[in-house]
């Protein structure tokens, strides 16, 4: 057994302390054949602090496209020379995909848009959306809307968005590299902000952008320091016209290792598997993450590609007896 | 009078290039995971919306079309 999953053993699974920055790099460098040690003893500190339950998630773009961040993984910038066109849900279909996902068993439901930071149109366009769906259907209500005044993270709170979605994206030393129109202290800002709202913090990034694997480390131990409540995490599914479209997938091996990783690092956090997953570990890789640290998926489509189809994906939790989280617990 | 007839499959609905000079793999396996970005009867970028089960396209000159 590596000296480093030993050490883990006892601080985290016994503890519940996560890996610091060295502990996590030690864990990503391990070679191939301890990989399946690692996610075994990921997949117990998980059970031990978070327990079975997987909480199950749907999204949509309420605004797709047209934004004028220059995020080089993202179809949706207005910079590139993207095939995405700018559109926008309306509220009627909106309500739908809100009850298209309810229909998996999922407890959440994240409304996204390619923004900056929302403008008055889509904050009313958030304020009735979110409200029809209240009236309509059982779900929890998330939001990822870029980055918020006080104000704005003030009226989200009072519609009644319970979790708000803002990822780092990459770590802090990387940052610039990925994205030049804002900065990375711009974003946890508004992470700060959230926080002190009293809506759950959710924040992960996008694993494959070029990072190096000390700075894959970095961006865990940063994300551990913030402490959110879930940790979304993407693999790169290079996009046609973005500045990263070229960039090689993440290797299987290389995800599970970050999938370990990062839940030795935050063993309480809900570590959800987003984009990405599909090509970077198919349908067995799937299955390892599961039992390597993963306890919540996004199910059916993304934002602008598609998933593998929910009934999947909860033909495998049935199969691993991981029950789907109730909405009941989540309140 | 001659009828104008339309072709019906032109273009890579993917990648939005010529579809009839040869066969597009990467398109056709990516496209699994993907909804159409391109209208394959005129090559125009269509206004397209991913649901959560689902998706539509829509081409200002022949309409929506629904995965």
């Amino acid at each position: 057994m590596p000296e480093i999953l030993d050490q883990a053993r006892t601080q985290v699974l016994e503890n519940g302390v996560g890996l610091d920055e060295a502990g996590v790099l030690a864990v990503l460098n391990l070679p191939d054949e301890d990989v399946p040690a690692a996610l075994q003893l990921a997949h117990e500190v998980r059970m031990r602090w978070c327990g079975p339950e997987v909480e199950v998630e749907g999204i949509v773009s309420l605004k797709t496209g047209g934004c004028p961040e220059d995020c080089h993984f993202c179809s949706q910038s207005g910079l590139f020379t993207s095939p995405v066109r700018s559109v926008w849900l309306d509220i009627p279909s909106l309500v739908e995909a809100a009850k298209q996902t309810a229909a998996t068993g999922a407890t959440e439901f994240c409304i996204v848009a390619a923004v900056r930071g929302p403008d008055a149109r889509l904050m009313k366009q958030m304020r009735e959306g979110v409200a029809a769906i209240k009236a309509e259907v059982d779900i929890q209500v998330a939001a990822s809307l870029g980055m918020l005044s006080k104000e704005q993270v003030d009226e989200l709170v009072e519609m009644g968005v319970h979790r708000y979605n803002h990822n780092l994206e990459t770590c802090r030393s990387y940052f610039p590299n990925v994205v030049t129109t804002h900065s990375w202290e711009e974003r946890w800002e508004t992470l700060r902000m959230v926080r002190e709202s009293g809506m759950e913090v959710c924040c992960g990034g996008i694993l494959g952008l070029g990072e190096t694997v000390e700075q894959r480390a970095e961006f865990a131990a940063q994300l551990a320091e913030l402490d959110p409540h879930e940790v979304p995490l993407n693999f790169l599914n290079p996009r046609p016209g973005t500045p990263l479209g070229d960039r090689p997938v993440v290797e299987g091996k290389d995800a599970l290792r970050a999938i370990a990783a990062f839940r030795l690092a935050m063993p309480r956090t809900i570590l959800r598997y987003a984009g990405g997953r599909e090509i970077t570990l198919g349908d067995l890789g799937t299955r390892d993450g599961l039992l390597g640290g993963i306890n919540a998926v996004i199910v059916g489509n993304y934002l602008t590609t598609l998933g593998r189809p929910a009934t999947d994906d909860l033909a495998l939790l049935d199969d691993l007896k991981m029950p789907v989280k109730a909405l009941s617990a989540t309140l | 009078m001659t009828e104008l007839v339309e072709p019906t499959t032109t273009w890579c609905d993917r990648c939005g290039e010529d579809a009839t000079a040869g066969a597009h793999p990467g398109c056709a396996t990516a496209r699994e995971l993907e909804p159409p970005r391109f209208c394959a009867r005129c090559r125009r970028r269509m206004k397209v919306q991913v649901l959560p089960v689902g998706w539509s396209a829509v081409c200002v000159e022949h309409g929506e079309t629904r995965g």
